[in-house]
């Protein structure tokens, strides 16, 4: 097939600009530890407020400045509201909804994680700075979605 | 390389005369006009949710409107679904037809607009009563009436039908031309259609097999995680299915347009034929913050999305090339000075033109998309609408009205009435498109979020400010936009003068010529890349469903909206 140099030059730029984007995703997993939710464990929805862990929503110390933050989404209201948490502690976010697909973001981080029924989502997180971070579902889950929010206190 | 191509540009000439019977031409006529129809619902109620952004609420001028959400999903099915789908319907077969100058089959062509009619109305009766307010992406447990995706899938009939009809001249084509290669422009529709019907696979058999017997009450519970999965299987190749048809008219429309050719046979449809390997098994890049899939999968799926980018900037190279063509055809000198010299006063092809400088952004903000460390960041915030606004909402949507100004002269036989009244409404959406993508993207980075309510939500971040007075802002002049593209549509329809609409498709020749031997040849055949696409989508997805299946049938329905 013939390519004219220019496009041909352009088509390998272009290969390694996209390889080099793929070896900074590597760097930032490997690396550094940034990982996504994966499989962690199923649950039967209708049963998650008598399923342990979720039969006690909130914080959980597991050890030295390490802490399990037990979260359950609901329509329309996250099960705590409120949440505090101590600053720099690795927190273990595990969460699952009881009814439809809930959103789990906490702003201006990288705790983004879908709660979906029958599914168990876990993130780990260190917060770097204090202060109080809004929590929101940002998935649609019914009428009253846009009330459902929580606070994340770090202290 | 600029000299070179200028010095070897002919005028391009006119191939032999063709045109479909008038018969075939009111069906592809009508198809266009149920798009149009939708997308008006559509422009209204995308208005009403950018002002929502901006705290502005008119929701309560909507008749019949019991929610937000109900007006969102109006939105998404409309545009998204309904005009993109309705126009390729139309324009695809149309352009098989001209390229292999056969006629369609009138049977398969009113199946096609029939079965596009009925899932519309099906969709609008589920989605007015409010009964299906469960947005496009109709995720489980929330549950719609089974209208809702018995219309749907009906529309999606369509398509098929619409590609068996390209596939049927094909091949009656083949058997009269043994031995010779097909045109380009015909190997590019078929194969957009081809890699559709494949990816949509997954999503009629989410619908068919477990969402409508749920809704009917046949079974009680649904899965949702696997219903999600099937949905993102279909829902990102769904974005190519949009993108396509409008690459077949900048690759093969847009360099006759502005004066030059296409510029290389193979190149063009090696890049349709790795749409077609690549554009499916990259489904869970939708799906980096879910539980229930591991990783690993994550992973490979975010390396193929990377690949998927690669036809697209091949795209960027060659049909900006054309234009350069063209602009030295038309006296341009310089490094940039081709720029200006293109016809910026056909409407058609200022749309188009300004539908690519936007893509840019549109496909820089997907690569970020993803990355997946980033994804975290802004997954289901504004940043995701206000990405793919600047692709589907501007790369296809102005690629489909800039087609318009010349395919409803050219399928009406009149002309293209108030050509400045064009020109304005594609400068007024791109502005508007930049604005309103602007404050969606820099909201979303401080987390607001999509598909919400903020009107009325209790909680309100001050950093969103700028983002959701942009939104607003841009939104109506993106409303104005489209309703001068309406006006121009409707009066060239009612008032434009008759007989002086196109003799004939803008078709384009080709500075580099067809192979005539050596691998490229086989980019015709369809059907084996068929097969190598299938084994890349059971790499993909095959330990997924592998490690997953049986269904967990945990879910019943909720209609809480």
């Amino acid at each position: 097939m013939k390519v004219h140099t220019y496009e041909r030059a352009f088509m390998t730029l272009g290969g390694m600009l996209l390889v080099l984007c793929m070896a900074a995703l590597v760097y930032a997993t490997v690396a550094m530890g940034i990982h996504l939710p994966g499989r962690a464990g199923e649950i039967e929805p209708g049963k998650v407020f008598t399923t342990p862990p979720f039969d006690n929503p909130g914080v959980h110390q597991t050890g030295p400045n390490q802490y399990d933050v037990v979260i359950i989404g609901q329509a329309w209201r996250f099960h705590p509201m409120e949440i505090r948490v101590p600053v720099g502690a690795e927190l273990n976010f595990i969460a699952t909804t009881f009814d439809v697909i809930h959103g789990f973001h906490i702003e201006g981080t990288r705790v983004n994680m879908m709660l979906i029924p029958g599914q168990i989502s876990r993130l780990t997180y260190r917060f770097r700075k204090p202060g109080e971070y809004l929590i929101i579902c940002h998935e649609y889950c019914g009428a009253g979605h846009h009330n459902m929010y929580g606070k994340i206190i770090v202290e | 390389m600029a000299e070179h191509i200028a010095a070897s540009t002919p005028v391009v000439a006119d191939p032999t005369p063709f045109t479909l019977p008038e018969t075939q031409q009111r069906v592809l006529r009508w198809t266009l006009y149920v798009g149009y129809a939708a997308l008006t619902a559509g422009i209204f109620h995308g208005l009403a949710q950018a002002l929502s952004y901006a705290g502005i609420d008119i929701l309560g001028f909507f008749p019949a409107l019991r929610s937000y959400y109900q007006g969102l999903t109006a939105h998404g099915v409309a545009n998204a679904i309904i005009f993109t789908f309705a126009f390729s319907n139309a324009f695809l077969p149309l352009m098989v037809a001209r390229a292999l100058s056969r006629r369609l089959d009138e049977r398969l062509l009113w199946a096609s607009f029939g079965t596009l009619v009925l899932g519309n109305l099906l969709v609008i009766y589920a989605v007015v009563t409010n009964k299906a307010s469960v947005l496009y992406t109709s995720y489980a447990p929330l549950q719609a009436h089974w209208t809702y995706y018995v219309g749907l899938v009906f529309v999606v009939i369509s398509t098929w039908l619409a590609l068996m009809n390209m596939l049927l001249i094909w091949r009656g084509w083949k058997r009269d031309h043994p031995g010779v290669r097909m045109p380009l422009l015909a190997h590019i529709s078929i194969v957009s259609y081809v890699m559709w019907f494949l990816a949509s696979l997954p999503i009629a058999v989410e619908f068919l097999f477990f969402l409508i017997p749920w809704s009917l009450g046949w079974v009680e519970r649904t899965d949702p995680l696997l219903t999600r999965t099937l949905f993102w299987f279909t829902g990102h190749a769904i974005v190519y299915a949009w993108l396509l048809p409008a690459y077949v008219s900048w690759y093969a429309l847009v360099p006759r347009q502005a004066g030059g050719k296409v510029i290389s046979d193979s190149l063009t449809r090696l890049v349709f034929i790795l749409f077609l390997l690549l554009s499916i098994p990259t489904g869970f890049h939708h799906q980096y913050t879910d539980p229930g899939i591991h990783e690993g999968l994550k992973f490979v799926h975010a390396i193929l999305t990377f690949g998927v980018f690669f036809p697209s900037l091949i795209t960027a190279f060659s049909v900006m090339a054309s234009l350069e063509m063209g602009g030295r055809a038309h006296g341009g000198r310089g490094l940039l000075g081709w720029i200006p010299k293109l016809p910026w006063g056909d409407p058609s092809l200022s749309a188009q033109l300004l539908a690519m400088i936007t893509f840019v952004f549109g496909g820089i903000t997907g690569l970020i998309n993803a990355s997946f460390t980033m994804n975290q960041v802004i997954h289901n915030t504004t940043w995701v609408p206000g990405h793919f606004h600047m692709t589907v909402g501007s790369a296809v949507a102005m690629t489909f009205m800039g087609v318009a100004y010349w395919m409803v002269p050219y399928l009406t036989g009149k002309k293209l009435w108030g050509r400045k009244v064009a020109l304005a409404s594609n400068w007024i959406y791109t502005i508007g498109l930049l604005i309103f993508s602007r404050g969606m993207i820099s909201a979303g980075l401080e987390g607001m979020p999509r598909r919400t309510f903020l009107v009325q939500a209790p909680y309100m971040d001050p950093d969103w400010l700028v983002g959701r007075v942009l939104t607003g802002v841009g939104g109506t002049l993106m409303f104005v936009g489209i309703a001068l593209f309406f006006v121009v549509i409707i009066m060239t329809i009612w008032k434009g003068k008759a007989g002086e609409g196109p003799k004939d498709i803008p078709w384009s020749e080709t500075l580099i010529e067809p192979a005539k031997n050596g691998w490229a040849m086989r980019l015709d055949r369809i059907g084996f890349w068929v097969i190598v696409a299938i084994i890349l989508i059971v790499i993909a997805y095959g330990p997924f469903f592998l490690s997953y299946l049986p269904p967990n049938y945990v879910s019943p329905g909720f209609r809480i909206y």
